[in-house]
């Protein structure tokens, strides 16, 4: 840990804030677990995603701005989304005010916990006896990297894997098309919305056919897409966030 | 011909409604982009051959001028004569010109996605002229009068049981036999005679090389050579991004181009044609039509790189679910879905919706071609051309307007964690998240800020 306490600023995407609340509080006390200074302004609404997504420059550039500016007095940004990430971090016009200094300090939650604090254990040991199927949300995996794409022929790693392993009992699988997308897609998932289910039906039997009793992501929006899908067919398989077992919510 | 006036989104859901068959059609389409995974992992160098096939192609789509005039040069040197055409009427009347000179009567063509992208089969039927395709796949297409629904596999469309009636139907094959190879032999024998009869063969054209002025064909059935072989006039059809500086360049992609196309080490027969056959005729018409408009364009020039091999529609989720035939432009998919809007945005708009933002596409793609960037951006051309679908674009300005003002934005949120749960069932299943087998998110009683506020927030 650095002299200096860090400054984390919390960077919670507007649906996980108006949808899975309980996925931006275990990401919070995960945070808070390891020491940190947390803090969340409270003026914050969406990245801008779902404008640059349907074509609207001008709304993400201003919402660009409006980021760059609420998170400028953060040492870090950290947030439990790998896609708001990828596009906060990937996506932003290079030359907003104040986003080149700001651009390398943001981070997805795993992101964060491997590269800046560099953990080699929980807060406090998580004992989850089950087998869970990882699924790899593709922003995440094409543009921040969380593990190696199946097109590309290189050597294979996988966070999600490495940060599961400090978990006890836990086993890990994942369905025979590793990375598949599952079909959220953001407005695509109403745009297209047939060709979204059938995407994710296959992705959930995909990850059923492994076994698994829970279908674990670092991307809510893929996980609430078929999650809505699970329900749908009231299968057994459910889904988590990978904060909730990291901080041993989960297995309680 | 193609529909283009086919709405993604509508046609997807058409396709999805026999889930059987699109559900063999996703598995046979993923079995290739497979077979794709299995070659690629056997060469140690394969990113780095991408690397430097996307290397060849950007070096020389920014010299593309010096390089085709080199070609033209060499290959009127081989005294083959070269026509330019700036647009697909330009092409046709070309192509028909050279026809009508010699008194052709029945043409015998290979696969060109060119020919399809200019309409010419239907310009020289009017005209009096049989075409002929002679690949396997296009010939099952012309014969059901369709267009190709991928652009290496045209009829994967298609199971077997389909083409052993449309062959019992049109080939006089014995009903009920499905075998693949019975009518496989079935076509080769009525090609034969095709081939043996025809006044002219035209072909597509993989790569043209600056440098000797001989254009390379890549097919697997042999019907390209057939067909520039046997008959005395042979024309070959390129886009102008098809050339390539030397012959030493041509191994980087041939080296990519099977084994990403269908998992194939090589295709069978890379074809050289350098001049005319003795006593024969060649023809190169180098073609436009929106080419350089592309060329020009920052934010697009990029997809001039493609090599058409259909990697990016093998690994494609979307296209895998909903077939070639959803897609508007003649070329579907992700490259279709850059070069179609390209054209014509209005038209081709649902296109470039039709993605998710996965990114495989630009992880196949031999010459790395940001595929799903480049939709992404022809989503702000549709938006600014007011080219998006029903209401869409007042929902957008709506969220720009609220993402400035928190208060009410959560205002928004609020209402919608109130409403969603006491819908009636009806309205519940009428929202189109819902409507087609995915339930609504369950509504947590208040927000992640709410909760920040009596929870954690200083004084
Ligand atoms: S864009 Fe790339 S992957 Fe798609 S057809 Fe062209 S070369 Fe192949």
């Amino acid at each position: 840990m650095p002299c200096e306490p860090m400054k984390i600023g919390l960077f919670i995407p507007c649906h996980v804030n108006a949808l899975t609340p309980h996925i931006a509080i275990a990401t919070l006390e995960l945070l808070e677990a390891y020491g940190l200074d947390v803090d969340y302004p409270m003026a914050q609404t969406c990245c801008g995603q779902p404008l640059f997504n349907n074509g609207d420059l001008k709304g993400a550039a201003a919402a660009a701005h409006r980021f760059s500016q609420l998170f400028a007095g953060y040492d870090y940004v950290v947030a439990p989304s790998s896609s708001c990430v990828s596009h906060t971090a990937c996506h932003y016009p290079p030359h907003t005010p104040g986003y080149a200094a700001l651009q390398p300090r943001i981070y997805e939650i795993v992101e964060f916990l491997q590269d800046v604090l560099n953990v080699s254990a929980l807060p406090k040991p998580v004992y989850f006896p089950h087998k869970v199927s990882i699924h790899q949300s593709c922003h995440g995996l094409r543009q921040r990297n969380h593990a190696t794409a199946s097109e590309l022929m290189l050597p294979y790693q996988s966070r999600l894997e490495r940060i599961l392993a400090l978990v006890d009992g836990i086993t890990l699988t994942q369905p025979q098309r590793r990375d598949e997308c599952c079909g959220f897609g953001g407005t695509f998932c109403v745009d297209e919305a047939d060709v979204s289910v059938a995407m994710g039906q296959d992705r959930i039997a995909g990850h059923a056919a492994t076994g698994a009793e829970f279908i674990v992501g670092a991307e809510a929006s893929c996980l609430m897409h078929m999650g809505g899908i699970l329900r749908h067919q009231h299968g057994t398989l459910r889904t988590l966030h990978i904060v909730e077992i990291l901080n041993g919510k989960a297995a309680a | 011909m193609k529909d283009d006036s086919v709405n993604h989104a509508r046609a997807a859901r058409d396709f999805l409604q026999d889930h059987a068959h699109a559900s063999w059609h996703d598995s046979a389409i993923w079995w290739v982009r497979h077979k794709r995974d299995v070659q690629a992992a056997q060469l140690p160098e394969w990113e780095g051959l991408r690397e430097l096939a996307r290397q060849i192609k950007a070096h020389t789509l920014s010299h593309l001028d010096v390089y085709l005039q080199e070609f033209e040069a060499k290959a009127r040197a081989n005294g083959v004569m070269v026509h330019w055409a700036a647009d697909a009427a330009e092409h046709n009347r070309i192509v028909h010109g050279i026809l009508a000179a010699h008194s052709v009567k029945k043409l015998v063509k290979s696969k060109s996605m060119l020919t399809e992208e200019c309409g010419l089969n239907p310009y020289l039927e009017t005209r009096g002229i049989e075409v002929i395709d002679t690949d396997l796949g296009e010939r099952i297409v012309q014969l059901r009068h369709e267009a190709p629904s991928h652009i290496v596999m045209p009829a994967i469309h298609l199971k077997k049981e389909q083409i052993g009636e449309l062959f019992q139907r049109e080939l006089g094959t014995a009903a009920g036999n499905n075998d693949p190879t019975y009518l496989t032999h079935a076509a080769r024998t009525n090609l034969r005679e095709h081939f043996l009869s025809a006044d002219a063969g035209l072909t597509g054209v993989n790569f043209a090389i600056a440098e000797t002025g001989a254009v390379v064909v890549c097919t697997n059935e042999g019907n390209a050579d057939l067909g520039a072989a046997l008959p005395p006039l042979h024309i070959a059809s390129m886009g102008l991004e098809k050339v390539i500086p030397k012959l030493e360049h041509l191994s980087v992609f041939t080296r990519l181009l099977a084994r990403s196309a269908i998992g194939s080490p090589t295709t069978t027969y890379t074809s050289h044609f350098e001049r005319a056959r003795p006593g024969g005729e060649m023809h190169i018409v180098i073609v436009d039509n929106g080419r350089s408009d592309i060329l020009g364009r920052a934010d697009f020039y990029e997809s001039l790189r493609c090599i058409r091999c259909g990697a990016c529609m093998n690994t494609c989720p979307v296209y895998r679910r909903s077939s070639g035939f959803s897609y508007s432009y003649i070329i579907p998919g992700p490259i279709g879905s850059t070069l179609g809007p390209s054209r014509d945005i209005k038209k081709h708009a649902s296109m470039a919706f039709a993605c998710t933002t996965c990114g495989s596409c630009n992880n196949v793609c031999p010459v790395k071609i940001p595929l799903a960037d480049q939709l992404v951006a022809q989503r702000a051309r549709a938006f600014d051309a007011g080219a998006m679908a029903k209401g869409k674009k007042g929902g957008v300005l709506a969220l720009r307007t609220l993402l400035g003002h928190p208060k009410l934005f959560e205002l928004a949120g609020g209402a919608m964690r109130k409403i969603v749960p006491i819908l009636p069932e009806r309205l519940n299943s009428a929202i189109p998240y819902s409507r087609p087998g995915r339930e609504l998110p369950t509504m947590p009683a208040q927000s992640f800020k709410q909760w920040w506020q009596q929870n954690r927030k200083k004084p």
